[in-house]
């Protein structure tokens, strides 16, 4: 349908001001935080209310236009990418806290607020929101439920998945639903589980009840240094088998630590192979008991040194380096590319082996950092776009990590989401009966596939066309297929 | 030990759905009460059992879903690790496959979390004979729709658990249950409220005639800390009181009459006086003996946004858990549909007619 009739349409139902159709303006929403992809949609509608919504919706439905929901745009794997023929349906004008309940300690608030607002809002009374994915200063919960977003403190405290007790979702067939609510379960089946994560193509989420936890009285971190990844990793082994889980436990390598170091100056020693960051969070008693338990851990398994940040300003310099990590890379190098594959702990060593050698096979510095609790690994592949032929290069090396994850037991994406980047890799790791089974999940929900569609979820054709790149011995898989 | 049957089961369950035969599902058994009653060709789970991988500094234990829960807090707990949710265990032959399809959290449930939150992956075949797995072994993966656990507390009607992988936790170090006397429940609620909202290390609360028990774990002195801020005096017979709650042998569940659970927002007013009940999850949980399902206590758990189930000893030919929304219910009937084609996977077991 032509941008202008298109226009017409939404005018019917939403003042021409939320209504955005210039070639222009449409720049700003032709891509999110995976730059490398870039699509313009037809327009853009940034709808005020829930009414708004669903009438965007019905339109939508009637017309059979695909509909992008979009946060903030910070989706590192193209989640907010938007479709050729359709629309983008911003949140970002519903960003308001509606209520508050401090003694179900619990937050009713629109998709469009911030992630680290809404623990600003809540902070004055002892509580806040735990999950904290890196951008959490910008990003939207509307886009951390479509992403189940996670963060530095999942170990503990659980992915968004774990911290929404309800969502009001409109459907493409028109209904509004409360999924979950006030009480800790539900009838029926878990909707709930099932549509936190489900990257926009279920439902839109038009307001998120989050749970809120106590702001623990204590938190210190410490810090390792290592001469070898190995040791690191059995350092992490040890913690957790000792009983210990820390708020948060993260991995530098080498060529992370210094980039981190030439950035910001945290005090990373610059020939450490590996440092680990372990912080402990509760009353202060236990956090003191277990400071002094992951410092024996760190000796006994080889740490070079051990330092226990003295106040509050030595944690946030720590932290501070960990947290610049992906722009320190960022200076090193023209262009980065972020990877977000999961591996049982104990591959880790043979994982980060791989990685090096792949790197030095497609001839591109890979830097490490590592959610080392939870087994989430982020290389950042650096290479420069401006060099015909080395984004493929670089895509072709992501493709290979993440196949390596799958492998040992992982998975493709631990918290980025599939979105359009890791569409190929989602052949690799489920099956076809599984990806049907998906495809008829969303049928239940939009059986027009007009929401968010081509993301997350490939089609079979699209899967023996990914898997055709992939010739093993001569064999060429889905030989059932017609080829053209 | 244990067995694999996967292949008898999914032949069972092609020949059913070929021959449009229902199919009950068991497991071990104990949780043959909960839910309505069905008609259906018994297919038996617990013959498919044994712990498939266990590796404790994982944090994660996958195990076949007829392995006996008993065993697996064994295994744990011989390596000073335990299964997060406390399932109830209501006999010995209680089996993990049990434990998720129908999805009930012990006393931990408002501090640690619910069974759901500790599935990690699923392998299930579907009543269209199909083998699927979901999800994996590792604690943060978003690839796909979650669908292992949209599969926990689905009673079996949606698919039958294969092999189920479960984040497991460190024990504490150390723990102790305290005891405040609360003749006014409502005081109760204020408290283990207001306690839930600071940070302590608190894993259970519940009250039972007139007595606020509330459990603390974690290192020795993290626990001392904790108890001297929250007070009350030591029962020395804590550990009883909540294997007596989470597996339903403490005297009050010991009765012929109907058995309600209502789960609401934990600081809901105490509601219906005259009937005795125990507040469970630091008042997230209801549970009441007496009554009936469709009478007075559901109008006030309705008014505390919350929802009843008939758990034992009700009128299973009915309806045992709370109505849906329309819209709701359509989509569970669509889910079902997508599933289970043929309606054979302990059909009506939640509901009529899914």
């Amino acid at each position: 349908m032509e941008t202008t009739r298109l226009a017409a349409l939404f005018r019917q139902v939403l003042p021409a001001e939320l209504i955005i159709s210039g070639k222009t303006s449409l720049r700003v929403y032709e891509s999110d935080g995976l730059t490398a992809y870039r699509q313009p949609p037809k327009l853009v509608v940034l709808p005020e209310t829930i009414d708004e919504i669903q009438a965007v919706m019905a339109i939508c439905q009637q017309h059979g236009i695909p509909i992008v929901s979009r946060g903030a745009g910070t989706s590192l794997s193209g989640g907010a990418l938007p479709h050729k023929d359709g629309i983008v349906l911003s949140l970002a004008k519903m960003n308001r806290l509606l209520s508050l309940d401090p003694l179900n300690r619990t937050a009713r608030v629109q998709p469009g607020m911030r992630n680290l607002a809404i623990s600003e809002a809540v902070r004055h009374l002892g509580l806040y929101y735990a999950p904290d994915p890196s951008s959490q200063i910008a990003c939207t919960i509307g886009g951390n439920v479509a992403e189940n977003a996670g963060g530095v403190h999942c170990l503990k405290y659980g992915l968004t998945v774990h911290n929404i007790a309800g969502l009001k979702v409109a459907t493409m067939a028109g209904d509004l639903i409360d999924l979950g609510g006030d009480s800790l379960d539900s009838p029926g089946f878990d909707l709930l589980s099932l549509v936190v994560g489900s990257e926009g193509m279920l439902g839109i989420v038009v307001e998120v009840t989050v749970r809120l936890r106590p702001i623990p009285t204590c938190a210190k971190v410490v810090m390792g240094v290592f001469d070898s990844v190995k040791n690191a990793g059995e350092s992490v082994a040890e913690i957790i088998g000792s009983g210990i889980i820390p708020a948060g436990i993260e991995m530098m390598d080498n060529p992370a630590i210094c980039a981190a170091e030439d950035f910001v100056n945290a005090g990373y020693p610059k020939e450490a192979q590996a440092i680990l960051l372990c912080e402990l969070d509760g009353i202060k008693e236990e956090v003191d008991d277990q400071i002094r338990q992951v410092e024996a851990i760190f000796r006994v398994s080889g740490a070079t040194e051990s330092r226990v940040a003295k106040d509050e300003q030595e944690r946030a310099l720590f932290w501070s380096g960990r947290k610049a990590a992906f722009p320190a890379v960022g200076r090193i190098s023209p262009d980065y590319y972020c990877i977000d594959g999961t591996i049982p702990r104990q591959s880790l060593g043979h994982v980060l082996t791989e990685i090096n050698r792949l790197s030095a096979q497609y001839r591109l510095p890979v830097a490490n950092v590592f959610h080392a609790g939870d087994g989430n690994l982020h290389p950042l592949i650096l290479y420069d776009a401006n060099v015909p032929g080395e984004l493929q290069k670089t895509e072709a090396l992501g493709s290979r990590i993440l196949e390596l994850c799958i492998e040992v037991g992982g998975t493709i994406t631990g918290e980025h989401g599939v979105g359009a980047e890791k569409i190929g890799e989602m052949c690799v790791q489920f099956s076809d009966d599984e990806r049907s089974q998906f495809h008829r999940v969303r049928n239940c929900f939009d059986p027009d596939s007009l929401l968010n569609p081509g993301k997350a979820i490939p089609t079979l054709a699209r899967c023996a066309e990914h898997n055709a790149m992939h010739v093993h011995a001569g064999n060429l898989p889905f030989p059932e297929l017609d080829r053209f | 030990m244990g067995g694999n049957i996967e292949q008898q089961i999914q032949s069972r369950v092609i020949a059913a759905w070929q021959s449009a035969t229902p199919l009950a599902i068991c497991g071990g058994g104990s949780k043959s009460f909960y839910g309505r009653e069905i008609v259906g060709q018994p297919i038996q789970i617990a013959p498919h059992c044994g712990v498939i991988d266990y590796h404790p500094t994982e944090l994660v234990i996958t195990a076949r879903a007829g392995t006996r829960i008993t065993e697996i807090i064994q295994l744990l707990d011989d390596n000073n690790q335990m299964v997060g949710f406390e399932p109830p265990v209501f006999s010995r032959s209680t089996t993990l496959g049990g434990a998720v399809a129908t999805g009930l959290s012990g006393a931990i449930r408002p501090f640690s979390g619910s069974v759901n939150h500790f599935v990690l992956g699923i392998k299930v075949l579907t009543g269209r004979g199909e083998v699927l797995r979901f999800g994996g072994q590792v604690i943060k993966n978003v690839a796909g729709f979650d669908v292992s656990r949209l599969l926990v507390g689905s009673m079996g009607c949606l698919g039958i658990l294969l092999e189920v992988s479960v984040k497991v936790v460190p024990k504490p170090a150390a723990e102790l249950t305290v005891i405040i006397e609360h003749a006014d429940p409502d005081a109760s609620i204020m408290l283990m409220n207001r306690l839930a909202g600071k940070p302590l290390p608190i894993t259970a609360a519940a009250w039972l005639e007139g007595s606020t028990r509330i459990r603390i774990s974690g290192s020795e002195t993290g626990v001392e800390a904790a108890r001297r801020r929250i007070g009350g005096d030591i029962d020395s017979h804590g550990d009883e009181f909540w294997l007596g709650i989470n597996h339903q042998s403490h005297g009050f569940f010991r009765t012929g009459s109907m058995l309600l659970r209502a789960s609401v927002a934990p600081g809901s007013k105490f509601f219906c006086p005259d009937k005795p009940q125990l507040i469970d999850w630091g008042g997230g949980l209801r549970w009441t003996r007496s009554g009936e399902f469709d009478g007075e206590f559901q109008r006030a758990v309705h008014r505390a946004g919350g929802h009843l189930t008939c758990f034992r000893n009700g009128d299973r030919t009915g309806e045992v858990f709370a109505a849906l929304p329309d819209a709701v219910m359509r989509l569970n009937q669509n889910l079902k549909n997508q599933f289970d084609p043929g309606c054979i996977l302990n059909p009506g077991r939640m509901y009529a007619g899914l």
